[in-house]
């Protein structure tokens, strides 16, 4: 069916009809509630939804309905996230597997509506699961499969949903839908940790048969354990992740595992990079292949945890990467991405050069010609051995 | 509604366990024990950020004996609605952990700092959209867990770290702030003050608040022995010195045909009753190290005159309200 990025997420939400929604509208995740809301003002799903004076409040609902036993959702944006920011922390700290869609756009200030991956960027060490998408079907899918890799037993943490505002919020594509039976099967009772509480063995929420203190003052003894809890439930995010994936995908015939490589087998030049650009950018691979141009690209689906492993392998023996980020973390020496893989790459035997093209900045337009002028410039640094300069910042006025 | 005899609370066992970490002679957790006792059955707690959290909960130790859940400082209100929605929503389905729960009595502790301040927006929004929970003011009048710093409860000309009592400056500048009037503006069906000093009062009211169909509010005094300057056996003297003296009056509120009515609770009517045994607001202060330099080393009639006149008018305003002005 028709959906923009936005519907597409309502809609999975609706087939999926969890207990607690509570939402704050902002631009261009608005849609999201509002679709999400005719739902409810229709019949068509038994979901509470809370409209909340604020995000803050929408996250902090989020979390006493999951901490309940509830599935909870929510959806932001930019400031709507930043307004988030303390309690992101909490959530995934307390082990609360809360879905989240993150319709991307830039931070304030200057104001901007328009789509970049600043907001997200900043939430990226909150230890939630960061899945990123495409397209409205990635959207769609990402939508129903998000509620079992954060409930997966081993993993047990909120997961964020990133699409790119405007560009995938407010555009039409086709979505491939599944039935709402299918989705429910699939996505059947919420599963919780086994604990042991000062009750005995409980499942962890709040449940007056066996009650457990959840959030407790936590001190030097204990926190940094407790935080390295955490660091395991994300590793093992890694391998729940494709597991969810390989059943959705009997369903549905869609599958997406942690990294989508791209023409990279023989390739001398790729990109990598997060959410709708890839689609541009794959779209350059296949024009520059016909040049003879041996070029690749790597969709990174999930940021978090960062998929080193996988990434490396695809793209081991290529002589230039440039990495696209779409946010610039101030002050350091390059994006957010470029950081996370050139760190990958620092124990291989060859490393290849690495140059970071920062592009598309509140909602910038990324087009396959500036694509295209990255790639050039990339097999330049290939060329020559080196890159003139380590961070690029891409299709911007001197 | 279903009284609650003394016979039967003391029968209860006691959901906040002793062994937690509060100071000596602190009231926090007397009122939130009485509170406790007169939940209906199953019940969920929130604490916001505070002295009431972070005593209680020491990891590996916990003093509560129910599910509890401690979010961040301003958003027990939030949280607590998340709780009630979840069970509404289960309920609803039919299906779900709390589905099988008749009644949840959801119950949000937060202290003046997380209430009066930080918290005053989530908790207006939780009001505007009535949920079905009992929000607990423990009013200590000053962010005692940071150091006993200045609120928007701390009453004026109350020294704290943040307000000192200076040579120019004489303690917290501003009134305390009305928060039960902007409470009860929000038309929630239940409201009320306690005072520890007055346990079957507290039982009472909160068994009313738990019953409430839709959000109410308890706003209790807990004098706080290291904040207010007291020793810590004198609590209970305070607490009761406070309703005496009208500073903090006891009542309830709750609607009729969309209306607060007032009344008020049986020490405060006592004092109505009879206005000569109205205690003078420097019986209350005088023995309080916060309000000292109203006394030493120079007597500051002037402030404790103005004090004694904002009390009757609130008094004056209180008595209005409840039909007996
Ligand atoms: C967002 C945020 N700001 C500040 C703090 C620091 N803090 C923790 S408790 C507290 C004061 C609590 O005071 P109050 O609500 O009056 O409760 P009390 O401890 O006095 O019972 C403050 C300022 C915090 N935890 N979170």
């Amino acid at each position: 069916m028709g959906l923009n990025g936005d519907e597409a997420a309502a809609y999975a939400v609706k087939q999926v009809n969890p207990d607690v929604v509570a939402a704050y509208p902002i631009t261009p995740q608005t849609i999201i509630v509002e679709r999400f809301s005719e739902y409810v003002a229709d019949g068509l799903v038994d979901t509470e939804f809370v409209s909340v004076e604020s995000e803050h409040s929408a996250l902090s609902c989020c979390v006493g309905a999951a901490a309940a036993g509830a599935r909870a959702f929510t959806a932001t944006a930019a400031n709507g996230l930043a307004l988030m920011w303390e309690i992101t922390y909490i959530a995934s700290a307390l082990r609360l597997p809360i879905v989240m869609a993150v319709a991307n756009r830039a931070l304030s200030a200057p104001i901007n509506i328009h789509n970049d991956h600043s907001d997200a960027m900043g939430a990226r060490d909150s230890g939630w699961i960061q899945i990123w998408c495409e397209n409205s079907q990635e959207v769609y899918d990402a939508c129903i499969e998000a509620w079992r890799i954060g409930e997966h037993p081993e993993v047990q943490l909120p997961v964020m949903i990133n699409l790119d505002g405007f560009t995938l919020s407010h555009t039409l594509e086709n979505v491939l839908t599944l039935p709402d039976e299918t989705v429910q099967e699939f996505v059947g009772e919420r599963e919780f940790m086994r604990v042991k509480g000062h009750m005995g063995e409980a499942d962890f929420r709040l449940d007056p048969e066996r009650p457990l203190t959840i959030g407790p003052l936590d001190l030097p003894d204990f926190y940094f354990e407790h935080k390295l809890q955490q660091v395991e439930a994300l590793k093992k995010a890694l391998r729940a992740i494709p597991a969810v994936d390989e059943e959705y995908s009997k369903l549905s015939g869609r599958r997406y595992e942690l990294i989508h490589p791209y023409r990279l087998e023989d390739a001398e030049i790729a990109l990598i990079g997060l959410g709708s650009t890839m689609g541009t950018v794959m779209h350059v691979v296949d024009e520059l292949r016909e040049e003879g141009v041996k070029a690749g690209a790597l969709k990174l689906r999930i940021f978090r945890p960062f998929p080193e492993e996988a990434l490396k392998e695809a793209i081991r023996g290529i002589p230039a990467i440039g990495v696209l980020d779409r946010a610039i973390s101030f002050g350091a020496p390059g994006g957010p991405l470029y950081e996370e893989v050139k760190t990958a790459l620092y124990e291989e035997d060859e490393r290849p050069i690495v140059v970071n093209y920062i592009h598309g900045l509140g909602g910038r337009d990324s087009p396959p010609d500036l694509i295209k002028s990255i790639y050039k410039s990339l097999d330049h640094a290939r060329i020559r051995g080196r890159a003139m300069e380590k961070v690029v910042y891409a299709g911007v006025r001197g | 509604m279903s009284e609650l005899t003394l016979r039967e609370a003391s029968r209860k066992p006691d959901l906040l366990a002793p062994g937690h970490r509060l100071c000596a002679g602190c009231a926090e957790p007397m009122v939130v024990r009485m509170i406790l006792k007169a939940v209906r059955g199953p019940t969920i707690a929130t604490t916001a950020t505070g002295c009431l959290e972070v005593a209680t909960t020491i990891f590996p130790y916990t003093a509560w004996n129910l599910p509890w859940i401690h979010n961040a400082f301003e958003n027990a209100a939030a949280t607590a609605s998340g709780i009630e929605a979840a069970w509404r929503a289960m309920r609803r389905k039919g299906r779900g952990p709390l589905s099988k729960y008749e009644t949840l009595d959801v119950v949000a502790f937060a202290g003046d700092g997380g209430t009066y301040d930080i918290g005053l927006q989530a908790l207006s929004g939780a009001l505007e959209r009535g949920h079905d929970f009992t929000y607990v003011l423990i009013d200590n009048e000053a962010y005692m867990n940071t150091g006993i710093q200045r609120s928007g409860g701390t009453p004026y000309a109350a020294e704290t770290t943040t307000s000192p009592a200076g040579s120019v400056i004489p303690g917290k500048r501003e009134w305390k702030k009305p928060i039960e009037d902007i409470v009860i503006a929000h038309r929630i069906p239940y409201a009320a003050t306690l005072s520890p000093a007055y346990p079957l009062d507290v039982l009472r009211k909160a068994r009313r608040a738990f019953e409430a169909d839709g959000p109410a509010f308890l706003h209790a005094i807990v004098p706080c022995s290291r904040g207010w300057r007291f020793p810590p056996e004198k609590t209970i003297m305070v607490s009761r010195l406070a309703v005496q003296t009208c500073v903090f009056p006891l009542w309830e509120c709750w609607l009729e045909k969309g209306r607060p009515v007032y009344r008020l609770s049986a020490p405060s009517e006592a004092v109505a009753k009879r206005p000569e045994s109205k205690k003078p607001v420097e019986e209350y202060l005088s023995i309080q190290g916060r309000f000292r330099h109203l006394f030493q080393p120079k007597r500051r009639d002037d402030i404790i005159k103005s004090i004694q006149e904002w009390v009757d008018e609130r008094w004056m305003q209180l008595l209005e309200k409840a039909g007996l002005g």
